[in-house]
């Protein structure tokens, strides 16, 4: 079905071509071949219907469920009788409103679901609340639908919560949305008032990407438009609501798109090794080569198991929740995701993601996250925060952070690698969820899924250490991290670096010692001291910590480093290993110690570009912690650093029991 | 009364282990030796049921392998039942977790015999929980809805000795108002209780699944089924019955509980198919037979906030 693509060039056009044009695109009822329980062939197509509150959700609801003869024998009556109880005149919202609750403050709270027909469909009516208050129910209703009813008060117009309902639409992913003018009676069925509003939800809906299929003009309470035609609008020439939903195609499983099959667990309930999951796109067979991502490794399917007859032959398509075993023994664990060779996802440690965000608290640049992508979870850290807006707003002004109900696009660094696509490639595994505390908070599209990180080369094979962190932090009492000391020249990070390192190898512990002079002597002799080759002295520094860390070793890093974007990157690499030490010793007591001579050097005009003398350090707003060695011993300051490493659960007292932990 | 017997259904349910060969299997492998080793078989295409089943896996699934103690409340209704063989689907044959059936010792003798006889066949982890006795329930319930209040009591009795983090229970949204708003992944409170107007938002088929300690979670694998389905699958599946669901002398029960609070329906549906003919004509609501529904109009909903099903 082609929808028109409605614009304000519209207006030129008679309002009667323009819905012909409109209707005779809608009729085209393509078929579909799902069946019913009852043996005829009827797709099912789930409807949510959105906007602003008190524009007539659940009185259209109530409206369409009495017109196509579908309520419960004795429902209306019975509503009535309530109805007359309280002392309230009757209205088709009540039908919906089922919960005490709901009665009591008039909206409706949370999602309901409702069935009934039209001539070609069975419809599951979703209907989502309308207040802001609610925009989470409003999100868990609307994930749910293949298409979506965006309804509208002639007399009110296009509203905040108007705005909010179609982006968000637009991140949900639901591209088919039928537009309800409702309260039509209100303003006397003015055909001029209708083509306003038309054409301001229009052009709002086409600018997100999603062209609206048809633009009703109804009166929900009075039934106008809803199942019949009436006089009243006699000016429009379109669908009525029961007919747009009759246009209305359920969504089609994504076997077209290459395979995907997030892994939900490893069953071994006999002596098969099952590798369960549901296929969220393309198909699968017994024999077909596949990789299992993010490790890459690469396997054939040896059977497809079932049950209660297994193994099954057939080909296996999008959709199905399957079981399969592989042809040889391969470390595979639930999140990751089983692809064709060749046309894998991306293995990626960097997401940058257009999201929505529902949580009470902002969602702030540096904020430690749960992702979740298909079945893989991944703690993570947001890297930064743009194009934060309120997408109910006209124009609204972008912030640092993401507040409730907003929306923005945020740079997320993953603790672990997974797998994913890019939204446009595949819309199942290119969404996400964030969790904070426990509880979902957010979720939205994936933009990129490498976030301007380097791609590795399809020929590295990266060889996995033989031991589990696990296994080495048994040992050692720590888990593996990175001290990132920094501090203008001689304000004593060496000395502490040094000090740190005897004391953590003293308790048992694995620490080694990386100074950026010493490292400039061999690794990075290459570089000097203009400010690319400092990052690129950085990054190096914190790519081997981080190897370290990862491997459960405390890497101390002794490094000036001056530059605070530098440090964000050594961050982002090391990521939750990271912890940053201020050595914030005044810079007359570094000059006066000048351990190396350099402050003289630079003094004498020998040594350019040297910090500490030129000023360009950049202290750290957020370090984990700051020493003052002006005011503090050796000793002390030892003393306090390992009190930080116990607090942020690196360092650790009692020995780990493995056990508990495989 | 005799079970319903259905001898296909028996015979497969009869071994829980996998069957090697199959009508549907000959014919892939007599497709390959006429020469179409290229292309193994057609692709069969998801029907409406097939889509059901495999969301309802897919749930299983997420809630066996993101909490640690799962039970699955069996009331030996037909829900439950289909709920089960879906378990068995998932897992391959095996339900690697409980079932549990908190006895209001009031049921119809038809279901213990079929819970017996099932409960063996399946091969279940069956666990029988017992509820209290009425005196013990809040007595400003109305009469219905005191009485089955004592399964809720019952159920948080078993909770409480067993720890559960996880029940699964057979509720679907087109049963009763109260229940289409329910997630997927349905936190409950220490107490048990569901709090409607602070639910988590659930998209995407990401779930909740973090009960805070001491609270625990419904998970509900076939929220999104209707009373239709559950007949067309049970059909198509030969999920064996109770017999009470079909017509007897101008009566069949549409929905099973208690037997002192549960009434049956008129209705000469004497097989599923009738059955399924029946129920796409009527307009009377499944639970009509439930007392408790309609004593107040928020009967159920008091009692879903405490914790009922």
């Amino acid at each position: 079905m082609k929808p028109k693509t409605p614009s304000n060039g519209c207006a030129s056009l008679a309002i009667s071509d323009r819905y012909e044009l409109n209707a005779a695109m809608n009729m085209s009822v393509a078929p579909s071949t799902s069946s019913t329980p009852n043996g005829t062939t009827r797709p099912q197509v789930r409807i949510v219907i959105v906007g602003h509150v008190d524009h007539g959700k659940s009185t259209l609801v109530g409206r369409l469920l009495h017109e196509t003869g579908s309520l419960p024998e004795g429902k209306l009556e019975m509503l009535q009788a309530v109805s007359a109880r309280r002392g309230m005149p009757f209205e088709w919202s009540f039908l919906l409103d089922a919960l005490q609750t709901e009665r009591d403050q008039g909206i409706t709270i949370d999602t309901t679901q409702i069935r009934f027909r039209t001539k070609s469909r069975d419809v599951v009516l979703i209907d989502a609340p309308g207040h802001a208050e609610f925009l989470r129910n409003m999100i868990t209703g609307a994930s749910q639908a293949d298409a979506a009813v965006l309804i509208i008060d002639a007399l009110e117009g296009v509203r905040d919560q108007t705005r909010r309902h179609g982006y968000l639409l637009h991140l949900l992913g639901i591209r088919q949305v039928a537009v309800v003018v409702n309260k039509m009676d209100r303003v006397d069925f003015n055909a001029a008032r209708f083509a306003e509003i038309s054409d301001e939800i229009s052009a709002h809906l086409t600018g997100l990407g999603v062209t609206p299929s048809a633009v009703i003009p109804i009166s929900a309470r009075d039934g106008d438009g809803v199942a019949e035609r009436t006089p009243r609008t006699d000016w429009y020439v379109g669908p009525t609501v029961v007919e747009a939903l009759d246009a209305l195609e359920p969504a089609r499983p994504l076997e077209q798109l290459a395979l995907r099959l997030p892994v939900q667990a490893i069953y071994k309930f006999d002596d098969r090794r099952i590798v369960a999951g549901r296929i969220e796109s393309g198909h699968l067979a017994t024999g077909d080569e596949i990789v299992v991502m993010p490790k890459g490794k690469v396997a054939k399917i040896k059977s497809i198991e079932s049950w209660p007859v297994t193994p099954v032959n057939e080909i296996q398509t999008a959709g199905r929740s399957v079981g399969i075993t592989l042809d040889r023994e391969l470390f595979i664990e639930r999140g990751d995701v089983i692809a064709h060779v060749g046309s894998g996802p991306r293995d990626t440690r960097r997401i940058r993601a257009r999201i929505f965000w529902l949580h009470d608290q902002p969602l702030l640049p540096g904020a430690a996250i749960l992702v979740r992508l298909g079945t893989k979870e991944t703690r993570a850290t947001v890297v930064s925060i743009e194009k934060a807006v309120d997408p109910g707003e006209l124009s609204s002004m972008e912030t640092q952070s993401i507040a409730r109900n907003h929306v923005g696009e945020i740079d997320i660094s993953l603790a672990q690698a997974l797998a994913a696509d890019p939204f446009t490639d595949n819309p199942r595994t290119g969404r996400l969820v964030i969790e904070v505390h426990g509880r979902i908070a957010g979720g939205g599209l994936v933009l990129s899924a490498d976030a301007g990180q380097r791609a590795v080369p399809v020929n590295i094979v990266p060889v996995e250490s033989a031991l589990r962190p696990d296994e080495r932090s048994a040992r050692y009492r720590h888990t593996g991290a990175v001290i990132w000391m920094t501090g203008l020249p001689g304000s004593g990070k060496s000395t502490l670096a040094r000090a740190l390192e005897s004391r953590l190898f003293a308790n048992g512990g694995s620490p080694i010692l990386l100074d950026g002079d010493t490292l400039r002597a061999g690794l990075n002799k290459d570089l000097g001291f203009i400010p690319a080759d400092r990052t690129e002295n950085i990054r190096r520094l914190a790519e081997v910590a981080a190897h370290l860390a990862r491997n459960g070793h405390v890497a101390i890093v002794a490094a000036v480093s001056p530059a605070a974007e530098d440090r964000a990157a050594a961050r982002r690499i090391a990521d939750t290993a990271f912890r940053e030490i201020y050595i914030a010793t005044p810079v007359e007591i570094c000059e006066s110690r000048d351990p190396k001579g350099h402050y003289a050097k630079a003094r004498a005009g020998a040594l350019h570009a040297f910090t500490g003398i030129g000023n360009d350090y950049q202290p750290p707003a957020a370090s984990e912690l700051t020493i003052d060695t002006s005011i503090l011993s050796v000793t002390e300051a030892t003393d306090e650093i390992e009190r930080m490493l116990v607090r942020s659960g690196i360092l650790f007292d009692e020995f780990v029991d493995l056990a508990a932990n495989i | 009364m005799h079970l319903l017997a259905n001898d296909e259904a028996n015979d497969r349910l009869h071994k829980a282990g996998p069957v090697v060969v199959s009508p549907a299997m000959q014919n892939a492998v007599d497709g390959r030796l006429q020469g179409s080793f290229e292309a193994p078989s057609q692709a069969p295409s998801m029907d409406h049921l097939d889509a059901l089943e495999a969301q309802s896996i897919y749930i299983f699934r997420e809630a066996f392998a993101r909490l640690k103690k799962l039970a699955l409340l069996w009331s030996l209704g037909k829900d439950s039942n289909v709920m089960i063989w879906l378990a068995r689907k998932a897992f391959f044959g095996r339900v690697p977790f409980p079932a549990m059936h908190v006895d209001t010792g009031k049921k119809f003798p038809e279901m213990y015999e079929f819970r017996d006889r099932y409960g063996k066949e399946w091969e279940l982890d069956l666990k029988i929980e017992p509820c209290p006795p009425l005196e013990t329930i809040d007595p400003t319930l109305p009469p219905a809805a005191r009485s089955a209040a004592r399964k809720t009591e019952g159920l948080k009795l078993a909770l409480a000795k067993y720890g559960f983090d996880g029940l699964i229970a057979g509720i679907r949204r087109d049963e009763e108002a109260t229940r289409a708003k329910e997630r997927v992944f349905s936190p409950r409170g220490t107490e048990g209780g569901w709090d409607v107007r602070d639910q988590p938002p659930e998209f995407w088929d990401q779930f909740n699944a973090s009960p805070p300690p001491g609270a625990h979670l419904r998970i509900h694998p076939i929220l999104h089924w209707t009373e239709a389905d559950i007949w067309a699958y049970t059909k198509r599946e030969n999920i064996p019955i109770i017999p009470l669901y079909l017509s007897r002398d101008g009566k069949r029960y549409r929905s099973l509980g208690d037997s002192d609070i549960t009434n049956p329906v008129i209705s000469n549906a004497s097989s599923i198919d009738e059955i399924l003919i029946e129920l796409d004509r009527t307009k009377v609501p499944e639970r009509s037979g439930r007392a408790l529904d309609h004593e107040t109009e928020d009967a159920f909903e008091r009692l879903r906030v405490a914790g009922y099903l």
